[in-house]
């Protein structure tokens, strides 16, 4: 153990006691008629205005892992870890039609999850049950990266022991949170969320001027980066994109912004709002987390020009890269200021697992336990279902964190994302037409995902010693479509996500007619084109947390 | 579940302003911005004039919101109106 940074443990504690009062109190707070229901615990009563669901939605997609390991990738690779940056600003002009209707046929059928829609849209067990369970598998890595991004902080500031004792600060944190994410469902992080963000704010705004100012401005700090990568022996970093990574940089922001809302804890910020408008105003106001990331992200290059160096994991025995952001603030800032920016990244780790764990729950509730171990499962049953499983789903990341390399973690949400962009045509093309068939997009599925799959097994990491699953950017080289190579020799690279998507719609679109000429059963579908509409006020609206 | 009063609406409602949401995309062809100069504020120009494009997406989604908020649609021709029509869109 190293010595603890008390000044700041202190400030740290204090600000997470907060929190957890706040996470208990939030149970009662807008409450409903009931907790027993999804509507309520899953979904906080379906009715969060313009600045909760700011700040819900907000908490939810800026994690405290993308504040942390952004500036490492700046740091470590340059320019390309700026990919965050076309990402978010083109995720929300993207998703700003399909949403809404996601949104209003959610709202009037009473759907939970992206794939409760698809079984209402396709009638189909087969391909809910594909996209639940694809959601699951997606989220629950990420939620083991929350814990990533909140134990660099805990061994910033000095809990960097070895086996069980360096954990325990985090085991405590976590199960804390549990708890309060039991009790009060999406309440309790909506309502941390107001903490959370403003700290972030804070702290960043902070330190984007105040680094820059004593570091001698951003001249000395890129001038520095420059410097760095001129020595390494790599091509690859650079503070410009060369000619190889800048197919990769856009299409990785392209599948990374089509993926975002195909997250299911994306989904549950977004069916938690109260309205279409609601929607609309915060696609134009969540760009400000876009402002605050890529500044952030720039502090990657101010650790460079601080001479900062990241922790080496008691635990592993490896530097970790991750703390550079920690170690930044803990060796420019006074204790006290970087007490409030742990905090900041502590708390900023807990809304995002407290909503991914709820959204996990929602899936495996709704997609799962209702649809093949209990179909007669009542309102009630279902929420105390959901409650369970999301306790289960938290310490399974805990454990993830505990007994398997955190390596495994940052790989399996490598490939979450390409896992989760496979269920676009189900979910998000499905919202406009039903023109592929429900086995042209099972079909597609498969193929996307093992495709997929198979391309980031192929890729290695040579600078960090690995053989497979090193990365998500395919040089067109390797590009191999049943022993056709139409890219031969190139060494542009590309995301493999778009490459299974691409895959995975040539085989739906194929597999589409061929179904209909044979004349398959192509399910029920149980909506109506005025679902899609639906909004706050309607008359005739659906009843929040109603029975069936 | 209620059948809604006449099917309020089409599958696809469209208004012409949406297409501003396509103009944010510009920002994935690299080539535009990826070099060192002019600089700002020491800033090369990579990283600025991608904080350029987040302010164009949100004039874009803002735009559209504004515009689509009170006359979300083009009514279905020859049907009379309802009073979901006259609500749909508006600010409460």
């Amino acid at each position: 153990m190293n010595e603890l940074q008390w000044p700041e443990l202190i400030i740290f504690g204090g600000l997470f006691l907060l929190v957890t009062v706040l996470g208990f109190a939030a149970s009662r707070w807008r409450a409903g008629r009931t907790l027993d229901h999804l509507d309520e615990w899953g979904l906080g009563g379906r009715k969060f205005g313009t600045w909760i669901t700011w700040f819900l939605i907000g908490g939810d997609l800026y994690t405290a892992y993308t504040f942390v390991a952004v500036p490492a990738l700046l740091f470590g690779a340059g320019a390309m870890g700026f990919f965050a940056m076309p990402y978010t600003i083109i995720a929300y002009p993207l998703v700003f039609l399909p949403l809404l209707r996601l949104w209003s046929v959610s709202r009037s059928r009473g759907y939970v999850t992206p794939a409760d829609f698809v079984r209402g849209r396709y009638g189909s067990r087969v391909l809910a049950t594909l996209v639940a369970v694809t959601g699951i598998v997606a989220t629950m890595p990420y939620i083991a990266l929350q814990l990533v991004g909140l134990e660099s902080v805990l061994r910033t500031m000095g809990f960097n022991a070895g086996g069980l004792l360096g954990h325990l600060p985090l085991l405590i944190a976590f199960v804390i949170l549990a708890v309060y994410t039991y009790q009060s469902g999406l309440r309790a992080p909506a309502l941390i969320a107001f903490v959370k963000d403003t700290l972030i704010y804070v702290v960043i705004i902070v330190a984007v001027l105040y680094l820059p100012a004593k570091l001698g401005g951003w001249d000395s700090i890129f001038s520095a980066a420059e410097a760095k990568f001129a020595e390494t022996e790599s091509t690859s970093d650079g503070v410009l994109l060369n000619p190889n990574n800048q197919l990769q940089y856009a299409t990785l922001a392209l599948g990374s912004a089509l993926a975002l809302f195909l997250y299911p804890h994306a989904a549950t910020g977004v069916l938690a709002s109260r309205g279409r408008n609601v929607l609309k105003r915060n696609m134009s106001a969540l760009p400000a987390y876009s402002v605050l990331l890529g500044l952030l992200a720039l502090l990657g290059f101010a650790a460079v020009a601080a001479g900062t160096e990241a922790l080496t994991n008691a635990a592993t025995g490896r530097v970790d890269t991750n703390t550079i952001m920690p170690k930044l603030f803990d060796d420019m800032f006074p204790s006290w200021f970087a007490g409030i920016a742990f905090a900041a990244i502590g708390i900023g780790a807990l809304v995002p697992a407290a909503i991914m764990s709820i959204a996990a729950a929602n899936l495996w509730t709704r997609n799962v336990y209702k649809e093949f171990l209990r179909r007669d499962a009542t309102p009630a049953q279902e929420a105390k279902q959901a409650k369970l499983a999301s306790l289960i789903v938290k310490f399974g990341a805990v454990a993830f964190i505990l007994f398997i390399d955190p390596q495994f973690s940052i790989d399996l949400q490598l490939i979450g994302g390409v896992m989760i962009l496979q269920t676009l045509p189900a979910v998000a093309i499905a919202l406009y037409t039903r023109w592929f068939h429900v086995w042209g997009l099972i079909a597609g599925w498969f193929v996307g995902m093992f495709w997929g799959l198979s391309l980031l097994y192929g890729i290695p990491n040579p600078a960090a010693g690995k053989e497979h699953f090193g990365g998500s950017a395919l040089a067109l080289d390797k590009l191999n479509i049943l022993g056709w190579q139409p890219f031969a020799g190139s060494q542009v690279q590309i995301y493999v996500g778009i490459v299974a998507l691409v895959a995975n719609l040539v085989v739906a679109a194929v597999v589409t007619p061929l179904a209909r000429r044979a004349k398959v059963f192509n399910g029920t579908d149980s909506t109506e084109p005025a679902d899609y509409h639906a909004d706050e006020g309607d008359k005739d609206l659906r009843p929040i947390a109603s029975a069936g | 579940m209620s059948v809604r009063g006449g099917g309020k609406g089409q599958g696809l409602r469209f208004s012409p302003w949406n297409l501003l949401l396509i103009i944010p995309f510009w920002i994935l062809i690299t080539p535009i911005y990826n070099r060192e100069g002019p600089a700002l504020f020491g800033m090369p120009f990579f990283y600025w004039f991608q904080f350029v494009g987040i302010a164009v997406g949100v004039i874009c989604t803002a735009t559209v919101y504004r515009m689509t908020r009170d006359k979300p649609t083009v009514p279905a021709p020859g049907r009379d109106l309802d009073v979901d029509d006259l609500d749909e869109g508006s600010a409460r």
